[in-house]
């Protein structure tokens, strides 16, 4: 491949990518941000795995060039890597059943006869 | 038009043989292959460390100082490794070596800078206690529950692994891109673009780690502190 079609290949301007590392850095900031916002653990960790897709779509699109590659290219790496991350849902009902079936202290545990003589 | 031609116009004679159907080579498909099996590696413990907060009575023991700061700082650091990386590729796909090899020196700085500002910050936690299968007494006694439920002791395993991997993901990869700079004349721009994938791809995961292990654990009511 020529040099003139090496860099029609490799699209995009320095100016866009400065744009897209400030967008990076501007929403790392909003998210220390809201990490010292008053707000329900389920609501923050929504915003902030939203935050984070955002930031991976703007490095994959743009850094890793994904963006002005071939279609079938995308198709084949993204909607399998996605489906797969999913799956890996279908463990968290476990862990809320887990959380729920353990033992409830009623009062502080049972000194032993063992952790006395500690 | 005779059908053999006509077909020559059909998707379907990019997956017949003799051309490359994704437009990439070999090397760099298997690069992208390569880095959807270490996304999954990275999505299975986020999601290991994910399912034991989630049934666990978790810490969330970072400071503002100096857990918080470092990791921003790092993030920065990261961020702005890409972009010289990007620069780097980009300088190569104009046939400029030189140039290239300069920004890539300068991703491994950032790389560096990053590492050094994570030990630091895994000093502080070694020093303060912390363990990968105990936490500190003070941190135990903070996050005791009222029902006298005492905090998961896995936090520890759970930070130290994935950190850990991730750093060493970053060492590795500053390594590989020092090769690269090296061995720049004799390389082709595809090898180039290559390393700026893996690198690129050390800086996602750190999007999420950074939101899920740092962010999510910021003692926000200063149980420490009390």
């Amino acid at each position: 491949m020529t040099a003139h079609a090496e860099e029609e290949h490799f699209a995009g301007s320095n100016k866009l990518f400065m744009w897209i590392w400030a967008w990076l850095l501007i929403l790392t900031a909003a998210e220390v941000f809201l990490a010292y916002r008053p707000m329900a653990v389920h609501f923050m960790l929504t915003i902030l795995m939203g935050l984070s897709i955002i930031k991976a779509a703007l490095i994959v699109a743009y850094f890793m060039h994904l963006k002005f590659e071939r279609l079938s290219l995308i198709l084949t790496i993204v909607p399998m890597l996605v489906a797969c991350i999913c799956l890996l849902f279908v463990f968290f009902p476990d862990s809320f059943r887990s959380f729920d079936l353990r033992y409830k202290h009623k009062e502080p545990p049972p000194v032993t006869q063992s952790s006395e003589e500690h | 038009m005779s059908t053999e031609a006509r077909a020559e116009t059909f998707a379907a004679s990019d997956w017949g043989g003799g051309v490359l159907p994704y437009r990439v080579g070999h090397r760099k498909l298997g690069m992208w292959l390569f880095i959807v099996s270490d996304s999954l590696t990275f999505s299975a413990l986020l999601m290991g460390y994910s399912y034991l907060r989630a049934s666990n009575n978790w810490p969330t023991p970072f400071p503002f100082y100096p857990s918080i700061v470092f990791a921003t700082v790092m993030t920065f650091c990261l961020l702005s490794s890409s972009l010289t990386m990007v620069f780097g590729v980009s300088a190569s796909s104009k046939g400029d070596q030189q140039g290239a090899r300069k920004w890539i020196l300068a991703t491994i700085v950032f790389g560096v800078a990053f590492i050094v500002l994570h030990l630091i910050e895994w000093n502080h936690l070694i020093h303060e206690g912390l363990r990968p299968f105990s936490l500190p007494e003070h941190w135990v006694a903070a996050f005791n529950q009222a029902d006298g439920t005492p905090p998961s002791p896995l936090f520890g395993a759970t930070f130290f692994a994935i950190t850990g991997l991730h750093m060493f993901h970053v060492a590795s990869g500053a390594v590989y891109l020092a090769v690269v700079a090296a061995r720049i004349k004799k390389l082709k721009h595809e090898d180039v673009e290559i390393s700026g994938l893996y690198w690129h791809f050390v800086d996602l995961v750190w999007m999420f780690v950074f939101p899920l292990i740092y962010i999510m654990s910021v003692d926000i009511g200063g149980h420490l502190a009390k």
